[in-house]
């Protein structure tokens, strides 16, 4: 090689919630197996833009950088993504990194993804254990229930889902694919069970399953394969159910 | 009487154990943390969790995991409370289970155990190769049900500077900035218990989250809380190096069978499956016949090390040795190991079903922390510690798949041991007049506008990499006292060059470099702690070897090491405490032999 290799990213930056955008690019060393979270880490530490002008180190999440944690979200290329995850060797150049576009901005690329942690109380995303005190072993449950609920537990919040569907926005106020999910995950449960009619109840109305477009871009873009759209289907059906029990018993 | 107050400071799966206890004991809480609580570090532990539950017909008891622990920690721990840990581990997967942890099943619908390092036993319950996540979201449900009942309030996004302590030495609250607006607080409590975890940051790259900075412990360090064990740091034999963090690859790998070997031909190029067997090195297997590949961390560390910087039979001449899958079949391995072979796939791009890993030691775990008694209070009185934060139950090596259980446990005895303290303190009607956080909020803006107006020239994040730099070289897996006395003048230097540290942003909203760069101070303060207890410490023990004293010395070592901050002279003075053994009598310590 000639030259030593770089690589250009476009970041769009935004000082505060209520001041304007702006982008600023970046040239960097490329080293073999850089990530775009290793990428912002040089950035932090010599924050000097390709114009050669000094500017901020970029505001981003981040925490695990193994993509188990769900921090670093963002759009890159114009693709919900993980930071951690998205290798430079796979991403055509220039890059360009983005914060989510359907969650209120608090600094560059960081956003307030809280939304999903509220619907996960409306849902009563949780198994009712009666305390912490030794009360002997959980239910039995065979190998394939196990194999049919770990897939759901490993949501890992990241939002990708809301952000890429189309549904997802202030005029529906769907509750999106991974907090619908993780109500399939705890009506499968044998304790979990007993908080189902609340959770179906919780998901009918505005903002509830039924706004959900059949789009697939959730199943599409989840880091971790979750099989959102099965969910969707299935508590869809119960959600049906529930409504139409509800409707004779009143 | 009025509801106990608690602050917890941490929401892994330590914090979140204690806030659930609180919470059920009719306590209210105050859970602080930087990230959101589901996305706290406890997510990346892997293999399993250590309970005695003999599922397998082995025979296994709750005194043999007290054993093993013991062992593996090199006779440092204080016994009682590692033989408490594993008396109410059995009791604490069966919680588990019944919040709906997804663990892994036996055909008959039981739970199911895996071989973990240290042990001959199958003693290691887990979810599929992401059993901290599932622990981690168990609890984060169950905190989240108390929080829609009122009982748990949550700051996420809340940085913990210092806690509030009266003329009577009493803890009485703490002092914490608000990430988003900078602002500084304090936040009153009847007691504290802290739960932050690992301290990763102070060797640049480990294996540990970005959070893990151990900020927050040598915060409480320099107020006077002691600060035990911190020369013993675990180096993970098997880590993935990466441009910007060591990734973990379990040890649920070897559990399951996996193999660690090198070409006996240094520099051999081959495709590592074209070596025929005869030609491969399984160096752990011929050392350690008994254990296997599946002797403690610290072994197999330094085994590894041996292995690449002695023999130089690093793959391709580079610090790396295989952890071969590859002889086992893909469904076994999908079903049981499947989030840890995903993570090397992604990051590393190869196929781990069908080329063997590259793999690496990495500074991991943090054995040492703020010292506690055997009711986890620290040495201030309302202040209590708990998980990797706190010193107990590991001594000189934790075993795999302890650290998930200890975490739990020290918060199951945190939290009823501060409600119990807290309920006395309100009958008592003692209270700190409002100038006691006053005066520490003025404290800690000061520090801010010192920082925020430093006129200088040094580079928080640069001097960061020099500090990782220095520690991951002279204070990991071989130290020599020349080298750690040069990284006690290395670190008085970098702290004389953080008064000229100058921010890049200056902002006064959502300013990430300069909190990093809070934190740096207080990671340089700890790291003296760490360097200056290895330089004292004249033996080996576990994960602390000094090939200069290459044995253990329990007539003059077998001592629990304190630190205590002398703010007059601004570094770490040393205590020593016996350590009790009053449970099982010390013995050597070899996985070589067949004893």
């Amino acid at each position: 090689m000639a030259n030593s290799k770089t690589v250009i990213i476009k970041i769009k930056r935004q000082q505060t919630p209520e001041s304007k955008p702006y982008s600023e690019e970046f040239e960097l060393t490329y080293r073999p197996g850089m990530n775009i979270t290793s990428a912002l880490m040089d950035i932090a530490a010599s924050p000097v833009t390709r114009q050669g002008k000094v500017t901020t180190p970029v505001a981003y999440d981040s925490n695990c950088l193994e993509e188990v944690c769900g921090s670093c979200a963002m759009l890159i290329n114009g693709q919900a993504k993980m930071a951690c995850s998205a290798l430079i060797d796979n991403l055509k150049q220039p890059i360009t990194l983005e914060p989510f576009s359907k969650f209120p901005i608090i600094r560059d690329l960081q956003v307030d993804r809280s939304v999903l942690f509220e619907n996960l109380k409306k849902v009563k995303g949780w198994v009712p254990v009666d305390g912490t005190y030794d009360l002997g072993p959980g239910p039995r449950q065979s190998a394939e229930e196990q194999e049919q609920a770990y897939p759901l537990s490993r949501c890992i919040s990241c939002c990708c889902c809301m952000e890429a569907c189309p549904q997802f926005n202030e005029k529906t106020g769907f509750v999106g694919a991974a907090a619908i999910s993780q109500v399939r995950l705890f009506n499968t449960h044998p304790t979990g069970k007993a908080l189902k009619v609340d959770r179906l109840q919780a998901l009918m109305g505005d903002g509830g399953i039924q706004e959900c477009g059949y789009a697939q871009n959730c199943v599409e873009v989840c880091p971790k394969d979750i099989p959102l759209t099965r969910s969707i289907a299935d508590v869809g059906g119960q959600v049906m159910w529930q409504a139409i029990k509800d409707f004779f018993r009143t | 009487m009025a509801n106990p107050k608690i602050i917890v400071v941490g929401g892994g799966l330590a914090g979140l154990s204690a806030a659930i206890k609180v919470a059920e004991m009719g306590g209210h809480v105050d859970l602080f943390s930087i990230v959101p609580v589901k996305r706290s570090h406890s997510v990346c532990a892997q293999g399993g969790i250590n309970a005695a539950k003999n599922l397998k017909g082995e025979g296994d008891s709750t005194w043999q995991h007290f054993d093993d622990t013991v062992y593996g920690g090199d006779f440092l721990a204080d016994q009682p409370p590692a033989k408490a840990m594993c008396e109410a581990a059995p009791g604490i997967i069966d919680l588990l289970d019944r919040m709906g942890v997804p663990f892994n099943r036996t055909p008959e619908g039981l739970l199911d155990f895996r071989r973990f390092g240290g042990t001959l036993y199958n003693r290691t319950a887990f979810a599929g190769a992401t059993t901290g996540q599932q622990l981690l979201y168990a609890l984060d449900e169950q905190v989240r049900r108390y929080e829609s009942e009122g009982k748990v309030t949550k700051y996420e996004a809340w940085e913990f500077l210092s806690c509030v302590i009266d003329d009577q030495r009493v803890c009485r609250g703490i002092c914490a900035m608000d990430l988003r607006g900078m602002a500084v607080h304090t936040f009153p409590a009847d007691a504290v218990i802290m739960a932050t975890g690992g301290i990763g940051a102070i060797f640049g790259k480990s294996t540990n989250s970005v959070v893990c900075t151990g900020s927050a412990q040598s915060a409480l360090y320099q107020q006077g809380a002691y600060y035990a064990n911190g020369e013993f740091i675990q180096v993970h034999p098997t880590s993935i190096p990466g441009e910007d963090k060591l990734r973990l690859m379990s040890e649920s790998a070897r559990g399951e069978g996996g193999r660690v070997w090198v070409p006996k031909q240094p520099g051999d190029k081959r495709d590592p499956k074209s070596i025929p067997e005869g030609e491969r090195w399984y160096f752990l297997e011929e050392w350690y016949p008994k254990y296997g590949n599946l002797v403690p961390r610290d072994i197999a560390t330094r085994a590894i090390h041996k292995v690449v910087y002695e023999h130089n039979l690093g793959i391709d001449g580079q610090p790396m040795v295989y952890l071969d899958l590859t002889h086992i079949d893909r469904a076994t391995l999908d079903r049981k190991l499947e989030g840890i072979l995903e993570i090397y796939e992604k990051f590393v791009g190869d196929d781990p079903r069908d080329v063997p890993m590259k793999i690496f030691p990495g500074m991991h775990y943090t054995m040492g922390g703020l010292w506690v008694d055997f009711d986890q209070r620290t040495n201030i009185e309302g202040l209590y510690a708990c998980g990797e934060c706190d010193h107990s139950i590991h001594g000189a090596n934790r075993l795999g798949a302890n650290s998930l259980m200890s975490c739990i446990y020290g918060g199951f005895i945190a939290g009823p041991h501060a409600v119990r303290y807290a309920q006395n303190i309100i009958k008592s009607g003692s209270q700190s007049p409002q100038t006691v956080y006053e005066s520490e909020r003025k404290r800690q803006e000061e520090i801010n506008t010192r920082l925020m107006n430093n006129d200088g020239t040094e580079n928080p994040f640069l001097l960061w990499r020099e500090l990782g730099d220095t520690m991951t070289k002279n204070c990991t897996v071989i130290r020599y006292n020349k080298n750690l006395q040069e990284t006690d003048v290395k670190l008085v230097e970098l702290l004389e060059r953080y008064r000229h540290v100058n921010l890049s942003d200056r902002s006064m909203w959502a300013n990430t470099s300069f909190v990093f760069a809070r934190q740096l101070y207080n990671m340089l303060q700890l790291a003296r702690v760490i360097a200056q207890g290895a330089a004292m410490r004249d033996e080996s023990r576990g994960a602390h070897y000094k090939p200069d004293f290459p044995e253990r010395d329990d007539a003059n070592w077998l001592k629990t090491t304190k630190a205590y901050f002398a703010a007059d002279a601004d570094e770490p003075r040393f205590e020593f405490d016996q350590v009790d053994t009053s449970l099982i009598k010390p013995r050597p310590r070899r996985y070589d032999a067949a004893t």
